[in-house]
């Protein structure tokens, strides 16, 4: 598994942090926000490598960076951190043949877009980059994985905005159930801290503004003050393999995708439906994949934004769990690292399955006076050491798309 | 070296991420220096960028070595 988020490079580094109830937050840095309405966000922090931060050339040669829109970039780092980890190097083409990729974005290359598009305007299309379309494409983390390590298998790429991460690892396991291949290298990258994306999640209203001068306050998921999500960048990619195929060659196994749900609301374009009913068809479909008792799952990672569509969820949730909602712990993740868009379903099923090894729910910071109550433990401020055997994920994106990925240790 | 050879040369390092040592005026662009056929694209236009060429698509294909965008450019600039 490989993670690059606002909390810094690499796996450890981030559970680590995000345990301690550290935070990835700070006025934007990559350019002056001042004209817009949203200062805030999650970006990757740079650094020497080996200290969680983030020297790019140590990753993606020079020459190659700049065929390459920055969510590539962040796609490659932590892909190569997944699959090192991972240990699968395959030796014959018929085990390269039999090696996936399926890594997806919420939006893509939208500050190459953006750049190009005042090239063409200034009137100098003839002087546009060669490198324009293939640095901007959503599949070309895919393509780069592959052509890096030489997968030669399914080559495939997710869109379906913020659930993009999880219909990924969820699409991914599915194709090695159907026997497409053996071993899948999923997830999904996002860079989308650039004047385009933070005005244009802006003018949709979705971004929290009242916190700019306080950047750590400003995800507070269900809290009663919360104005917005605040947006992150960065990657998380996991290598899925066929059980008996993980096991004979010996591999590090960190959990087992039991369950995937998906479903659709058929209502609005960015609102979810009312109570949420798509989000719980998502999560009933991954309970009923899994064929485990509701009760049975100790912790959930929730899509939990920081927006008003948070209460939705848990009421979802809470229908779901019903008489067991007192004793199952959700939390969401995003207040330390922002929502990740396409990368974030991805980054918080990482974190459910490091969850599991370490029986640890990792905290919902900001949670100072929730906007209701429930029976269901969010996990204010501070981890809390649980039992936890199985982690529920959850991811909605816009356009009313649903995706719950179910986790267990093996 | 004249001028614009040294500026070619330093074009080159830039784009294809090469040794200097390794970009003499024989180097193919793609059988020596590592280049794809995208690669190419993009020197062309880095070299009527810095120039100030035009560089018509039937010429640029011609330019497959350093020393053939030396000519090139030379001869547009002379004449």
């Amino acid at each position: 598994m490989g993670i690059v988020s606002p909390l810094g490079l690499g796996l450890e580094h981030n559970w680590s942090r995000l345990v301690a109830g550290e935070n990835g937050f700070g006025r934007i840095s990559s350019f002056d926000p001042s004209d817009l309405p949203a200062h805030v966000a999650g970006e990757v922090p740079a650094g020497p490598t080996g200290t969680g931060g983030l020297t790019l050339s140590d990753w993606v040669p020079v020459k190659d960076q700049k065929k390459m829109d920055r969510f590539i970039h962040l796609g490659l780092v932590a892909a190569t951190e997944a699959v090192e980890d991972s240990g699968w190097k395959p030796q014959t083409e018929e085990d390269r043949c039999r090696t996936g990729v399926m890594i997806g974005s919420g939006i893509g290359g939208l500050q190459t877009i953006y750049d190009a598009s005042i090239t063409v305007h200034e009137g100098r299309a003839r002087r546009l980059s060669p490198f324009f379309i293939p640095s901007a494409l959503i599949n070309l983390v895919s393509g780069h994985v592959s052509i890096k390590y030489g997968f030669k298998g399914p080559n495939h790429s997710v869109v379906t905005a913020c659930a993009t991460g999880v219909h990924a690892i969820g699409d991914a396991s599915r194709l090695i159930m159907l026997g497409d291949a053996d071993v899948m290298v999923a997830g999904g990258a996002e860079a989308a801290v650039c004047p385009l994306g933070i005005a244009g999640f802006s003018s949709a209203r979705a971004l929290s503004t009242a916190f700019n001068a306080t950047p750590e306050k400003a995800s507070r998921p269900w809290d009663r003050d919360r104005d917005g999500f605040v947006m992150g960048e960065g990657a998380g990619i996991v290598v899925l393999e066929e059980y008996e195929h993980a096991k004979a060659r010996g591999a590090k196994i960190y959990g087992e995708v039991v369950g995937y749900g998906m479903s659709g609301d058929a209502y609005h374009i960015t609102a979810p439906a009312e109570g949420h009913e798509g989000a719980y068809r998502a999560m009933q479909a991954a309970v009923r994949s899994a064929g485990i008792d509701v009760a049975d799952i100790g912790y959930v990672n929730a899509h939990g934004t920081s927006t008003m569509a948070d209460d939705l969820e848990l009421e979802a949730v809470e229908r779901l769990f019903g008489d067991a909602a007192g004793k199952v712990a959700m939390s969401s993740t995003k207040s330390a690292i922002g929502h990740l868009l396409g990368a974030a379903g991805a980054v918080e099923a990482i974190f459910s399955i490091l969850a599991i090894r370490d029986n640890v729910a990792p905290p919902t910071l900001n949670l100072d006076n929730p906007s209701r109550e429930s029976a269901i433990d969010r996990v204010a401020h501070e981890a809390q050491r649980r039992k936890i055997d199985i982690a529920l994920s959850n991811s909605f994106g816009f356009g009313g798309t649903n995706a719950s990925v179910i986790l267990r240790r093996v | 070296m004249s001028e614009i050879a040294d500026k070619v040369k330093k074009i080159v390092v830039e784009h294809l991420g090469v040794e200097e040592s390794k970009v003499t005026p024989e180097a193919s662009f793609i059988d020596d220096l590592g280049a794809d056929s995208l690669d190419t694209v993009e020197l062309v236009m880095a070299f009527e960028e810095a120039f100030s060429v035009e560089i018509p698509e039937d010429a640029a294909e011609k330019i497959a070595t350093v020393k053939d965008a030396i000519d090139y450019i030379e001869k547009q600039k002379a004449a």
